[in-house]
C-alpha cells in the first residue's frame, strides 16, 4: 500500500523510482517502495548508465551519494534463503535540491565480484569503494586507487565476508591468535 | 669512602628511596588515547578529580619526555606497531598503565582487528579494568603505580598466550564466581 505514490502518479509527477523504471525498464530486476523509501535492484551492467541518469536528469538531480556498501548473503537467514548472487552492492542517493532519496542495489557474483566505479560521478565514492573492497573484496572497475582503507596491506582475506572466521587474527606484531 | 660502602648500605638505600619519592610525585605521563576511554581519562585529568594532587597532572605529548605510558582505549592490530614504537622511544625508567578492559584483555572485542591485551606487546605495570573505569578507579590505579615507583619496581614480562604466563601473578590466579559472591556479600 503506497498511497502517496499513487496520488503523485495521478497528478502526473513520477517518483524517482518510477522515473528510472520508465527510462531503464529492461535493466530493472526488482523494485520495492514503502512510504517513500524506494529501492531498485538493477543489472550490474547498467549501473553507470543509471547513475549518470540519476545525477544529470534535472527532475532527479541526485547530487549526494550518501552511502555505498555491500552485503554478503552467504548463510542469509540461517541458510534458509538462497540468493542467486552472493553479494549485493548498495548505493544510497539523496538529492539536496528535491529532498528525495533512492536506494540502488546491484547483485554481484561470487566468482567475479566486480562493478563499475562511481568515482567519476561522485568523488565521495572513492573511500566507500575502498572500504567495500577491503571488507568484502568487491572490485570496482576503473577506481583510481583501489587499496585497503581500514585494514593493513598484509591482511589476508576480507574481514566482513561471512566465511571469514570472526576471531581469526593476523597481527602485525605480537602473538598469533 | 668507607661511609658509602658501609655494610648497612645506608647511603645507597636512602638515595634510592629519595629517588623513588621524587619520581612518584613527578609523573610525566604520555596519554596514548585511541577510543572511548579517553573521555573518562579527560574527566579524571580535569579539575574535579584532579590528578595533579598526585603529581601526575602534566601530560607530555612526546614519549621521549615522559616516564609513564597511559594506554587508553582499544588497540587494533594496525595500531600495535605504533604503540610498540612509542614504548621503545621512552627513556628508562618507564612504566605502563593499561586503562580500560580493552587494553587489559581486549575486553569484549573478540574479533579480527583488536589486540587481545596490550601486555602481549609491551609489559604492563598497572591494569585498571572497567569499561570505562570510573575516575576513582583510575586514581586507585595511579596510587598503586606510585607504590610501585617508590619501590623501584617495573614490569618486564609479556603475556604469552601459548603458555598463558607472563602477567603479574595475582592476575593469572584468576577470580572465581564464588570469590566474587563472597566479595559482594562482605562489602557494606
Ligand atoms: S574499555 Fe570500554 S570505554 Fe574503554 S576503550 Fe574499551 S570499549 Fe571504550
Amino acid at each position: 500500500m503506497t498511497p502517496n505514490l499513487t496520488t503523485s502518479k495521478e497528478q502526473g509527477i513520477l517518483t524517482p523510482l518510477q522515473r528510472v523504471q520508465e527510462q531503464f525498464s529492461q535493466e530493472v530486476v526488482e523494485t520495492h517502495a514503502f512510504r517513500g523509501d524506494e529501492t531498485l535492484v538493477i543489472r550490474p551492467g547498467a549501473l553507470l548508465a543509471v547513475a549518470k541518469f540519476l545525477k544529470t536528469a534535472p527532475e532527479l538531480d541526485f547530487n549526494f551519494l550518501m552511502d555505498l556498501t555491500a552485503v554478503d548473503y552467504l548463510f542469509f537467514a540461517g541458510g534458509r534463503v538462497q540468493k542467486e548472487f552472493r553479494f549485493e552492492v548498495v548505493y544510497h542517493f539523496y538529492s539536496l535540491k528535491h529532498n528525495h532519496r533512492l536506494r540502488i542495489k546491484v547483485p554481484v557474483d561470487e566468482k567475479d565480484p566486480e562493478v563499475d566505479t562511481l568515482t567519476g560521478l561522485w568523488p565521495s565514492a572513492d573511500w566507500y569503494e575502498r572500504e567495500a573492497w577491503d571488507m568484502f573484496g568487491i572490485q570496482f572497475k576503473g577506481h583510481p586507487n583501489l587499496k585497503r582503507i581500514l585494514m593493513y596491506e598484509e591482511f589476508q582475506g576480507h574481514a566482513l565476508r561471512k566465511d571469514y572466521p570472526f576471531n581469526k587474527r593476523q597481527p602485525l606484531i605480537g602473538p598469533q591468535n | 669512602m668507607s661511609f658509602l660502602s658501609s655494610p648497612t648500605g645506608f647511603l645507597t638505600s636512602t638515595i634510592k628511596d629519595a629517588l623513588g619519592w621524587a619520581r612518584k610525585y613527578s609523573i610525566f605521563q604520555y596519554p596514548f588515547v585511541t577510543a572511548c576511554c579517553g573521555m573518562e581519562y579527560m574527566s579524571t585529568a580535569a579539575s574535579h578529580y584532579d590528578v595533579d594532587r598526585f603529581g601526575a597532572g602534566f601530560p607530555r605529548f612526546s614519549p621521549r619526555q615522559s616516564d609513564v605510558l597511559f594506554v587508553v582505549g582499544t588497540i587494533s592490530h594496525k595500531m600495535a606497531p605504533v604503540l610498540k614504537t612509542i614504548h621503545d622511544q621512552m627513556c628508562e625508567p618507564k612504566w605502563v598503565v593499561a586503562f580500560g578492559v580493552c587494553t587489559c584483555t581486549g575486553g569484549f572485542y573478540d574479533n579480527y582487528s583488536t589486540v587481545m591485551g596490550i601486555d602481549t606487546i609491551i609489559p604492563v605495570d598497572i591494569y585498571i579494568p572497567g569499561c570505562p573505569p570510573r575516575p576513582e578507579n583510575v586514581i586507585d590505579g595511579l596510587m598503586k603505580l606510585q607504590e610501585k615507583i617508590q619501590k623501584g619496581e617495573q614490569s618486564r614480562t609479556l603475556y604469552d598466550p601459548r603458555t598463558k604466563t607472563g602477567r603479574p601473578a595475582e592476575l593469572s590466579q584468576g577470580y572465581s564466581i564464588e570469590q566474587h559472591i563472597k566479595h559482594i556479600e562482605s562489602s557494606p
